[in-house]
């Protein structure tokens, strides 16, 4: 088998690609497109809680948030429910009969700093617990020392492994120090198989932000020009308010089109944007914001 | 467009038509930009604004009933906004009269620090009415409001707010001399930015000690209007600013006017020439700041993403109505084909419309007069030859609008390529060098405005010097600083506007 050899990308200019990504803020959601953006929102949030001090019961809660989260109203479940490869089998077993994934992060998650083998069974086991999609992080040591090779051949090893599992790639973007660097790798983890591209792992202090992400998406649409492959994206981290990620949703439509605007190809990790959302949807019905007080945290 | 073959940019077609894709590679569904979810409207509320039936000029600190009143037009509905009163050469002279006396015994005299106090006010006065002077702008001018509120808005109070610090400090603008100022000056402005020229022209003037008489363009009016209120309010004496009403005769009559000691214009090459030989052989300084055919040249190694950004900025900002618009882009003919799907998606995706919804891109041309203009322009770019692109959005009934348009197949003879037009009309070119870039770039009569995209540093400064240029952007477009001078070269004008150069053609230098 050959070597990965990368192919050439374009470059990017981090001040026009900042003012980009900022112009996407300008865009005035209102009334009814508002109410079908916290529709779609709420079936893109991948509902995340990776801690060390995770218990069943709280994977549980956050399964029956997940699955309704403003019970008597008529509102999608999430998309997925992200947990540590060990809770896995809790979470499968929560979220029996509803449309709601399981998604695991395997790999050494965070810092994707172990032995190879450990992550191909790392992954395998956390596919036979349950899981239906495996976020996994690229090895940015490997990356920023340029040894391209090794980080396609890990991605193709891990997407193996996943078997039907979906498989989203972390590149951890925050580490990679420029939009160059987060171009290559996103064409890397595309080449070796990703079935998205994910930002951040939410354990460093700089997680998504919109330019990483359009970024990102833009390498998705030259990708699919190129291949014809659709990859998926998930920015993920730093997206607390409604109103960011409809932002979000409007770069979307406006560097990928409408064909992205659904839970199997847009995603958003986040845990505390749910409860948000919420707030934001009872507002619209009711005119009034209401305290937070009256949204149940998990 | 009956009988041309236009290629229509569709926004929401099904995704079934194929798209061959670059060689040899697998057609893929085009990108779907449809309505899947789609913005509501999202309309600015203009109730805070209140128009008067009619507006009168402003001389001598107070308003000053005139004759022939015509009608100013919101060029998105149509509907009449407001009168004004057209200037004669009586009314002309009373305004010269007026900034002569304020010149004379009130203005010239105040020490810098005191000029400096009444631009601050105006400045400040401009960012507290910043909504009012968008949405009327927009309302006057058919700009979109999102540019008035984030652009032209903003930009005017920052002109006067750099320039009032000037104004105590000018002692200390030449080493080596002294300045004084010149006396009463005649500013004619253009319709395309409306509030942000007069506070290019008011601006330094004043800070340098001159008295003004501005004269709004005919169909834009009311933001000047607005100012008036805003300069009495701001404490400005009377006199010192001066604005009055009129199309072009009664600019001609300003600028004929022998009390002047200084003539700007912002506006046509053609009427620009017609200063110049009025001008000729009198007391009176000029500036002037004209047409252009801007080149925006992007080489096979630049950010392309981000170009098309800047091919949008260049040439859809404010309908293309700039006259640095970069209204011709080069492309190296090795990345044309990516180029042109790139701008193709990138159009699909611009919301064409209602000027006061929040989220329009392009709004309404501002004259039937323009917009015929468009059109027949791009007639002659059909029956010249050239492949015309356009968005196939759809446009509101009533109002002036024109959808974004380019046009491949461009060779440089066509009159397109050659001629301002002055709408959101685009002619693409190719090149194969840096130097054929350059050549093709500097064969025009004009030279205001270039931008340059290029990943390699030293390629975009060597590029940057051999152009013929006034401003030149380096991978951006279109983007103001007051403290960055601006200005053509060639059939683009003289003078410079902002920075310490904009003072320059508002001073007497003595050694």
């Amino acid at each position: 088998m050959c070597p990965y050899v990368l192919p050439p990308v374009p470059s990017v200019d981090q001040v026009q690609a900042e003012l980009r990504a900022s112009s996407f803020r300008k865009r005035s959601i209102k009334t009814s497109a508002k109410k079908q953006a916290l529709r779609l929102i709420l079936s893109m949030i991948d509902l995340t809680t990776l801690e060390g001090m995770d218990t069943p019961d709280k994977v549980r809660r956050l399964c029956r948030k997940g699955r309704d989260p403003l019970p008597g109203e008529d509102l999608p479940s999430v998309g997925a429910i992200c947990v540590y490869p060990t809770m896995v089998s809790v979470a499968k077993e929560a979220l029996a009969g509803s449309s709601v994934k399981v998604a695991s992060v395997a790999t050494a998650f965070p810092s994707g700093q172990t032995f190879h083998e450990l992550k191909i069974e790392e992954t395998r086991r956390t596919v036979a617990a349950g899981a239906d999609e495996i976020d996994m992080v690229i090895s940015r040591g490997a990356f920023l020392a340029g040894d391209y090779g090794r980080v396609f051949d890990e991605i193709a090893a891990i997407k193996q492994a996943c078997g039907p599992a979906h498989l989203k790639v972390i590149l951890e973007t925050g580490e990679l120090g420029t939009y160059d660097q987060v171009r290559r790798a996103s064409r890397i983890a595309m080449d070796a198989g990703a079935d998205f591209i994910k930002t951040s792992t939410g354990k460093i202090s700089v997680a998504a932000t919109m330019p990483v992400t359009l970024v990102m998406l833009e390498a998705i649409r030259d990708f699919y020009l190129e291949t014809g492959r659709i990859i998926g994206m998930k920015p993920a981290g730093g997206i607390r308010t409604a109103k960011e990620a409809w932002h979000y949703l409007a770069m979307v439509k406006e560097t990928l089109g409408d064909t992205w605007l659904t839970n199997r190809l847009f995603r958003i990790g986040a845990s505390s944007l749910l409860n948000d959302v919420l707030m934001q949807w009872r507002r619209l019905s009711s005119g009034r914001y209401q305290s937070p007080v009256y949204f149940s945290e998990d | 467009m009956d009988g041309i073959d236009v290629k229509e940019i569709q926004p929401t077609s099904p995704g079934a038509s194929e798209q061959s894709g670059a060689k040899g590679r697998t057609p893929v569904p085009e990108l779907l930009f449809g309505d899947l979810w789609d913005y509501a409207p999202a309309p600015q509320n203009t109730s805070h604004v209140k128009i008067a039936p009619r507006y009168e000029h402003f001389i001598g600190g107070e308003f000053v009933a005139g004759t022939g009143y015509f009608s100013t037009l919101n060029p998105a509905t149509e509907e009449r906004l407001s009168e004004v009163p057209a200037a004669d050469d009586e009314m002309v002279d009373r305004a010269v009269r007026a900034a002569r006396e304020a010149f004379d015994k009130r203005w010239s005299k105040l020490p810098g620090s005191e000029r400096g106090k009444v631009l601050y006010r105006i400045g400040r006065a401009l960012q507290e009415r910043s909504r009012e002077l968008a949405c009327l702008e927009t309302m006057d001018n058919g700009k979109p409001i999102k540019e008035s509120r984030d652009v032209d808005v903003p930009l005017a109070a920052a002109h006067f707010l750099y320039y009032a610090g000037w104004a105590d400090k000018l002692d200390y603008a030449l080493p080596g001399a002294t300045v004084s100022p010149l006396g009463v000056c005649g500013q004619v402005i253009p319709w395309n930015f409306p509030l942000l020229m007069a506070a290019w022209k008011i601006a330094p003037a004043l800070a340098a000690g001159n008295t003004v008489v501005l004269k709004p363009a005919e169909t834009t009016p009311l933001t000047a209007a607005l100012l008036t209120e805003i300069f009495q309010e701001a404490g400005v004496p009377p006199g010192v600013i001066n604005i009055i009403f009129g199309a072009g005769a009664s600019g001609a009559a300003l600028v004929r006017h022998p009390d002047l000691n200084k003539v700007a214009f912002t506006g046509s090459t053609e009427v620009g020439r017609a200063i110049q030989r009025t001008l000729a052989g009198s007391k009176k300084r000029l500036t002037l700041e004209l047409g252009g055919k801007g080149a925006n040249i992007i080489f096979d190694d630049a950010p392309l993403d981000q170009a098309i950004e800047g091919v949008v900025e260049g040439i859809y900002f404010n309908q293309g109505h700039v006259c640095c618009a970069g209204s011709r882009l080069f492309v190296q003919e090795n990345v044309l084909e990516t180029v042109l799907r790139k701008l193709t998606h990138r159009l699909a995706s611009l919301r064409v419309g209602d000027p006061l919804d929040k989220n329009t891109d392009v709004g309404a041309i501002n004259s039937s007069e323009q917009l015929e203009k468009i059109r027949s322009y791009v007639d002659i770019g059909c029956a010249e030859g050239a492949q015309m692109h356009q968005l196939a959005c759809e446009l509101p009934d009533k109002g002036f609008f024109f959808r974004p348009t380019f046009f491949t197949n461009v060779v440089p003879a066509h009159r397109i390529a050659r001629e301002e037009i002055f709408g959101p009309v685009l002619a693409i070119q190719t090149f194969r060098t840096p130097d054929e870039a350059v050549q093709k770039a500097n064969n025009s009569p004009y030279g205001l405005s270039a931008g340059i995209w290029t990943d390699k540093g030293s390629k975009l400064f060597a590029m940057a010097k051999a152009l013929h240029a006034g401003v030149i952007w380096g991978n951006t477009f279109n983007k103001f600083d007051p403290a960055s001078p601006f200005g053509g070269f060639k059939e683009s004008g003289f003078g410079r506007e902002g920075g310490l150069h904009g003072l320059l053609p508002y001073m007497e230098v003595r050694g």
